[in-house]
């Protein structure tokens, strides 16, 4: 029997497992929407922007380990999922793009809706297609499927001529893809792997680098096996945040800009890191010169281009990161690698950093965003998804809650897209509908996508998000006070509107914290009302992240609380002339 | 340090594009490139001259390596190699420089392709120095326009 292309499509996609498609209809699907509507094994999640699209199908995939799929209209309904596309090309997120096109005859002619969405998403996805015949819809997107899901993940767009989607032709799904110029490595080097297990058996300053490979690649359990064996400190990259239990006695946190002081100077110190599943990004490293400037480097990673691309590595090893931890477990074991003199004097130094200079904060009359986000830690047991917006309210929420399992924390890495949270954190509730999942977003960022909340209403979609409202661009308002005498230009949220009354306007439930007594109540409250809800918590407005290496320093060279700032402080909001008073005025004006 | 890098490459459309972008989006330079097809229609081969340190150069490789088009990627200034580039210049010499023009064209087994009452169309194959020599010596005789297609290179095979 012959099936449109439409349909074709739709088995296809059913073929591997897809359960749920977002996406936003048009002119060029129209087709495809057809076939939908009489689906029963998929179900389209209709967002309200293709923005909130792409992230749903990303926030589900990272929550899931499965791919994303959606799917958007051409034209502007394929340029909305760009900045989606190049939030998870740089977390290596599997995710497949289905964008319609203007019918071949006319591509090229400027037609009415017509984006070159291949040209444009050329360098923002692992892979693209434009399918030209009816009889190549099938074998695409078992390609795609497989380009987007093995090796180093990553989203893959398939462009969709509206005339291949009337066509029709025998449907017949590929068994397997072969594809001669794309074998990813999965297997590392026996020898290399050897030599990486003699040096950490010498290494007398260890530490292990955790980067979001170990998520990808579900080697938590082999990373821990590993690290407890050889009594490994371990820190994360904020993308590796939930691959190694972030309470574990051997967890130093994050690294980087904003990471913890004992893991930045472990690392500082260390004479010989463990990097695996990571790509030594400018946050993580600070100034290259100077990072880590007496260890041996041994990078495990499956990308090829990752290794030795931003610093010297002594020990490369290219594979699969389980793969790769599995052989070198072993070997550590046949070897005796793991008992090393040196290791206490190594972990009891990282406890003296640890003495030094705690993660800590001091909570006063006024909500600090840090302790919002230890109260979700508390209430929860650590047990629920926490997405997150960009900005101080990421960084806090990578700071303080300690992620135990991977998929539990799913933020922005690489592009740092704000207003990615919310929808992020639909896609993950869809993966698990009974699990807690909260976003964390700044009182910006949740403007991005706050039209989101119609799919999560209709959907009734538990997503709890926590807006750490400081009524400013926080992370950008903080570099202007550090490194721009505080001119703040721009960064001053006046005109917000009030996100209690949002959301009950969309017909969800809004919280209010004003004061920190305040705040433990709204959380349980959200949580016990299982509807979608908004938690404005009115929090300090001068607040920053700390620690902080500044741009262009070392990660041994970080800046900490400076004595707290003088109350009622002013501050000037040149964007209409206003002046804030620091801290209280909107408690005052009852907001 | 120079360098010139071969690609063997699936030959589909957007193919090149995708091989240039990844230069110009990571700022490598390309000095020049040329693509044709191969003894097997579904295989293009490219070859790039580009330069950069070591690391660079590393990097190169390795990102053509990634991406999903690229079968293979051979740098051949590791290997004894042969490299050619062909290029066509009009010279349009004043009536006394006529003889001397095709007498330049002789000593570099140039082919005059193509003739009108002022001006010659020489055909010159050769590597780098040569191409350069040429241009050098027909400079003052009056060059109309030049153009070169890029490099092709091949690897020598070992004598034994
Ligand atoms: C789409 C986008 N635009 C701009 C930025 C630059 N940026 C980074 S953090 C930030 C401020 C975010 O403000 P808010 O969401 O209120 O978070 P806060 O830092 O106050 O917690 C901005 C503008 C960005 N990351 N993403
Ligand atoms: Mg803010």
């Amino acid at each position: 029997m012959k099936l449109s292309g439409a349909q074709i499509l739709i088995e296809s996609l059913k073929r591997e497992g897809v359960k749920y498609i977002f996406g936003y209809p048009g002119g060029q699907v129209l087709n495809i929407f057809d076939v939908l509507y009489d689906e029963k094994d998929i179900q389209l999640i209709l967002t309200r922007h293709e923005q909130g699209a792409a992230h749903a199908a990303d926030g589900y995939a990272r929550a899931s380990g499965k791919a994303g799929v959606c799917l958007v209209t051409s034209g502007p309904g394929a340029t909305n999922t760009v900045t989606g596309i190049a939030t998870a090309y740089m977390d290596s997120i599997p995710m497949v793009v289905l964008t319609g096109q203007v019918p071949n005859m006319l591509i090229g002619n400027d037609a009415f809706q017509e984006a070159d969405i291949v040209g444009i998403t050329r360098p923002c996805t692992k892979y693209n297609f434009l399918v030209k015949d009816v009889s190549d819809i099938a074998r695409t997107i078992k390609e795609a499927f497989y380009i987007a899901t093995t090796g180093r993940p990553g989203p893959v767009l398939i462009d969709l001529p509206k005339d291949i989607t009337v066509a029709k032709t025998d449907f017949k799904y590929p068994e397997k893809v072969e594809l001669r110029s794309y074998r990813p490595t999965v297997k590392g080097h026996v020898w290399q792997i050897k030599q990486a297990a003699d040096a950490i058996s010498k290494s007398k300053k260890p530490v292990i680098i955790a980067g979001g490979g170990v998520i990808i690649s579900g080697s938590a359990a082999e990373l821990k096996e590993f690290a407890e064996a050889a009594k490994l400190p371990v820190t994360m990259t904020m993308m590796g945040l939930g691959g190694f239990p972030g309470d574990h006695k051997l967890s130093l946190g994050m690294l980087g800009m904003h990471g913890t002081y004992f893991a930045n100077m472990a690392v500082h110190e260390s004479d010989l890191l463990i990097a695996i599943g990571m790509r030594f990004d400018d946050r993580v490293t600070g100034r290259v010169e100077d990072f880590a400037p007496g260890a041996k480097i041994i990078h495990i990673d499956i990308d090829p281009t990752s290794i030795r691309k931003n610093v010297r590595v002594d020990i490369p090893i290219v594979g699969d990161v389980k793969d790769v931890l599995k052989v070198l477990n072993k070997t550590m074991q046949d070897e005796g690698g793991h008992a090393n003199p040196h290791r206490k004097v190594w972990l009891d130094r990282i406890e003296d950093w640890k003495a030094e200079h705690p993660m800590d904060y001091e909570q006063g009359d006024v909500i600090k965003p840090q302790f919002v986000v230890e109260k979700i830690y508390e209430i929860t047991k650590g047990d629920a998804i926490i997405a997150t917006e960009v900005g101080q309210n990421q960084m806090w929420a990578a700071q303080f809650f300690k992620y135990k399992k991977p998929r539990t924390w799913i933020s922005s890495g690489g592009l740092g897209t704000m207003g990615y949270g919310f929808p992020a954190a639909i896609g993950a509730q869809f993966a698990f509908p009974n699990k807690l999942v909260f976003d964390i977003a700044g009182d910006g960022s949740i403007q991005m996508n706050i039209q989101e909340l119609s799919t999560a209403v209709l959907h009734n979609l538990p997503v709890k998000v926590a807006i750490l409202n400081n009524c400013f661009l926080g992370m950008v308002r903080q570099w202007q006070e550090l490194f721009f005498q505080k001119r703040y230009s721009s960064t001053c949220l006046t005109g917000t509107p009030d996100f209690v009354k949002v959301a009950e306007a969309y017909g969800a439930v809004g919280l209010r914290a004003q004061k920190p007594s305040d705040v433990e109540g709204v959380i349980r409250e959200a949580i016990k009302v299982k509807r979608p809800t908004f938690m404005d918590f009115v929090c300090d407005q001068l607040e920053k992240v700390y620690p902080m290496v500044p741009a262009g320093a070392a990660i041994n060279e970080m800046l900490f609380r400076p004595p707290d700032c003088p109350p009622g402080e002013k501050l000037i909001c040149k964007t209409v002339k206003q002046e804030l008073k620091c801290r209280c005025v909107r408690a005052k004006r009852g907001m | 340090m120079r360098h010139i890098i071969s690609v063997m490459v699936e030959n589909k459309f957007g193919v090149l594009s995708r091989v240039s972008g990844l230069f110009s989006g990571r700022g490598y330079n390309i000095e020049s490139i040329s693509v044709g097809q191969t003894l097997d229609p579904t295989v293009s081969q490219m070859t790039i001259v580009t330069s950069g340190d070591d690391n660079i150069i590393e990097q190169i490789t390795k990102q053509l390596n990634k991406l999903i088009d690229v079968i293979k990627v051979t740098d051949l200034t590791e290997f004894d190699h042969v490299e050619r580039e062909m290029m066509l210049i009009k010279v349009q010499p004043r009536v006394e420089h006529r003889a001397e023009t095709l007498r330049v064209a002789e000593i570099f087994r140039g082919v005059i392709v193509d003739s009108s009452a002022k001006t010659y169309t020489i055909q010159v194959t050769g590597d780098d120095k040569k191409l350069e020599a040429i241009i050098d010596l027909l400079r003052p005789l009056g060059i109309k326009e030049v153009v070169r297609t890029g490099k092709v290179a091949i690897a020598r095979e070992a004598k034994s």
